[in-house]
């Protein structure tokens, strides 16, 4: 087992190599840091000196992978690669263009972020497979069938809405919670709940349509048709046998997002002024602050990666036959 | 009036796709074990009422893809000048909708702004009112004719959109008969579709039928603009989807070895980074590159239209992985099939074995996943303009509609008509798709049909 998740620890590393070297050359390679500094400063009227003075400021007057002019080590490490790039794998993010340590924002915009996330999900995990299994267990009645149309109703409906119109009824008509803000603590409840009902709501379409699909593929098993010729009752056979051994599929699509909570909703989190990452990253992208997006990419996918072996591990608890090795 | 064509690249890029859909319809059409999954797709009523519906959207789409630029009044000597302002089919037919343009925000259907204004009477004397519009209901000499003339436009309208949609439907009844189509179904969304066109049409004639925006352009004049930008989106998409996932996918799978593991550590690499952060950044670079080239554009129009499809470029780029590794899969169990085996030791060439053997026994998974890519694409676009990478803010979409509009929930009283308009295109655009794309599912996977067999 310990050989194994370290096997997939090492494995995992080239991946991040691949990750940062797409960022790099995305970055700093089809637009070079002149590009960006022009941008930055304005397109018309930029003096050469400005621009320089720009990648001064913001570290990128150095030259993209080999310093010819420095010594020693110097002529790997003292270039953008080594100093933008590289340098992220041990989390040191550097500066945002307003001169705010990223690795700091990070920290401290975590907890706003999972105060919203973590709620959404464990709510609608249970939520979206409760409502599945209802659908399962009155299949191919009227109930079912109206289950479905509902599912597919509600997933043809953009994200947008759920958040504009909820925040609509919810803040505006009814005066029931505050429209935007957070307050750290438990003062957060009135500002958070909200932003876990529409995130819950938004997902059940598409969730507990996939959910109902695994079930019933379960239920024309063999082995569900020897529990019930055993006699056991239908709920029994449902709860006992289908969603026992529907586990890893569900598992599979569950666990993976569960290290990406920390990254909050850009959405949610823009519309409701809460504090978390989501927000820094829609406020970087508009504010087209290069550093803070490549951050976050390297971020986002190394707790990708780590869902991923999270996955894996979660299967052995939940099938004895999966072991890993 | 003279004018000139224009071909922009994303009109370019429809007209091969529809040159590439054109050519597939020919060959299924000859085949008949491929059209067997299709017929079953017809019979379902669901299907083609939605087909209906998307075709409708399609047709608005491609009237909207004929661009041309008109002369201007000659000025000086003969030589003819072309307007830098690119204009489309569409456009043409719904001119009135183009031009009448009102000062600011009026409510659907409304004669006068939403807005108070000081207005001076004839005595000269200043008051607070509600000015008239410009066009919307101009032709009424006296507000309370209002509603007698609402309903008498909507009545005749429909009645109208009755009458062709019965002549229409009674040309096809024999067509729809000989392919044993759902006919009740059909009939009964096409007139329903009529009446609620015509009523449309004959009120738009006088009014903002769904009101107008902050610089007074018609709500419903963008909402058709839109559509060419979602169906765009979510098709334009799949020429760069479909060759990378198809190439790699299949590659993959059957050569095994080195090409395996190359191919699987780039769309492990890819599908790691978070797919809206891989756009967005994607998305910023592009800018980047577009804001330091102005002089590659000679139109706004044509700058608009190339980040469209640079846009939906980055998106094929970074969606291929999901469909890559289903084919990969697929692959891996195809190529160890007695008949492809049997291939192999008659020396046929790989080359060939991919092209005759595994490429057909994968077509199904390709189709599924591209209409059900598709939806999620035209959902996409609203929610990655909202965050500001999507397309350009001077390109009329859903998009950009909702986030001109979102502003405006705080007014009081609120603007509301276009943040609904929006929603409830795409509403019904998106959910035409899905109920297509799931009979295309049940059609075609020939898992599917026994899991629904055996409920």
């Amino acid at each position: 087992m310990l050989a194994y998740l370290l096997r997939r620890i090492l494995y995992a590393v080239p991946i991040l190599i691949g990750v940062n070297l797409l960022t790099f050359t995305l970055f700093f390679v089809v637009n070079t840091p002149d590009d960006m500094a022009r941008m930055q400063l304005g397109i018309k009227r930029v003096t050469p000196e400005a621009i320089e003075k720009w990648k001064q400021q913001h570290g990128y007057d150095k030259p993209l992978l080999v310093n010819s002019t420095a010594s020693g080590a110097g002529k790997i490490t003292d270039t953008i690669f080594w100093r933008k790039s590289a340098s992220m794998f041990v989390f040191d993010f550097g500066y945002s263009d307003d001169g705010r340590s990223i690795g700091h924002e990070i920290v401290t915009r975590m907890g706003p972020s999972l105060a919203i996330a973590l709620p959404t999900f464990l709510i609608g995990l249970i939520a979206y497979v409760s409502f599945a299994l209802l659908m399962t267990l009155f299949r191919a009645t009227a109930l079912d069938i109206a289950g479905v149309a509902l599912c597919v109703l509600l997933m043809s409906v953009s994200g947008l809405f759920y958040i504009i119109g909820g925040q609509f009824v919810v803040s505006k008509l009814w005066h029931l919670v505050p429209i935007s803000g957070y307050d750290g603590g438990i003062g957060s409840f009135k500002f958070v709940v909200l932003p876990i009902a529409i995130g819950v709501a938004s997902g059940i379409g598409s969730s507990s349509r996939w959910y109902r699909t695994i079930f019933l593929e379960e239920i024309g098993k063999d082995y569900v048709r020897t529990a019930r010729a055993k006699g056991l009752s239908e709920l029994r056979v449902l709860f006992r046998h289908v969603l026992k051994n529907a586990m890893i599929p569900i598992l599979t699509g569950v666990v993976v997002v569960i290290p990406l909570l920390f990254m909050g909703s850009l959405l949610t989190e823009s519309f409701f002024g809460i504090p978390g990452l989501g927000s820094y990253t829609i406020d970087a992208i508009n504010a087209q602050d290069f550093s803070v997006v490549r951050a976050m990419v390297f971020l986002g996918s190394a707790l990708y990666i780590a869902g991923l072996i999270l996955t894996d591990i979660s299967y052995t608890m939940v099938d004895p036959l999966v072991r890993l090795s | 009036m003279s004018f000139t064509p224009v071909i922009l690249w994303s009109d370019a890029l429809v007209f091969l796709l529809l040159a590439v859909g054109v050519a597939a319809a020919w060959y299924i059409r000859r085949h008949e074990h491929l059209l067997l999954p299709w017929r079953r797709v017809a019979q379902s009523a669901a299907a083609m009422v939605s087909l209906l519906v998307l075709s409708l959207f399609l047709l608005v789409g491609l009237l909207d893809t004929l661009h041309y630029r008109a002369a201007l009044p000659e000025k000086n000597g003969g030589e003819t000048v072309y307007s830098p302002e690119v204009l489309s089919v569409l456009d043409k037919l719904v001119e009135p909708l183009r031009t009448h343009t009102e000062k600011t925000y009026s409510a659907p259907l409304a004669v006068t702004l939403y807005a108070k204004e000081s207005l001076s009477d004839a005595q000269g004397n200043v008051l607070r009112d509600y000015p008239r519009l410009r066009y919307g209901g101009a032709h009424l000499a006296d507000e309370s004719q209002l509603a007698s003339d609402i309903l008498k436009r909507a009545l005749l309208g429909a009645l109208g959109g009755l009458l062709a949609g019965l002549l229409l439907a009674l040309g096809g009844k024999r067509w729809l008969a000989q392919r044993r189509l759902p006919l009740r179904p059909l009939l009964i969304a096409t007139l329903a579709i009529a009446a609620l066109a015509g009523a449309t049409a004959y009120l738009a004639a006088a009014y903002h039928v769904l009101g107008t925006d902050k610089v007074g352009q018609d709500v419903l004049y963008l909402s058709l603009k839109s559509i060419r930008t979602g169906l765009i989106i979510g098709t334009v998409t799949t020429l760069v989807t479909l060759p990378l996932a198809l190439l790699l996918g299949i590659a993959a799978g059957y050569f095994r070895g080195w090409v395996d593991d190359a191919i699987q550590y780039v769309y492990t690499v890819l599908s790691s980074i978070p797919s809206v952060l891989l756009i967005a950044a994607a998305v910023l670079m592009m800018q980047v590159t577009i804001e330091t080239h102005p002089q590659w554009f000679d139109t706004s129009a044509s700058r608009a239209d190339l980040r469209l499809v640079f846009l939906c470029l980055i998106l094929g780029m970074t969606s291929w992985t999901g469909l890559c590794r289903l084919l990969r899969g697929e692959t891996l169990k195809l190529r160890e099939l007695e008949y492809i085996q049997a291939a192999q030791s008659f020396g046929v060439s790989s080359l060939r074995i991919l092209t005759r053997h595994i490429v057909p026994n994968v077509m199904h998974i390709i189709l599924i996943s591209l209409v059900m890519d598709f939806s999620a694409l035209v959902l996409a676009e609203a929610v990655l303009s909202y965050v500001g990478v999507g397309v350009d803010p001077s390109m009329i979409s859903f998009g950009t509609m909702i986030n001109a509009a979102r502003l405006e929930m705080g007014r009081e009283p609120m603007v509301w008509w276009a943040l609904a308009a929006a929603f409830g295109f795409m509403l019904v655009l998106v959910l035409a798709a899905n109920l297509f794309a799931d009979a295309v599912r049940d059609a075609f996977d020939p898992r599917l049909n026994r899991t629904e067999v055996a409920a």
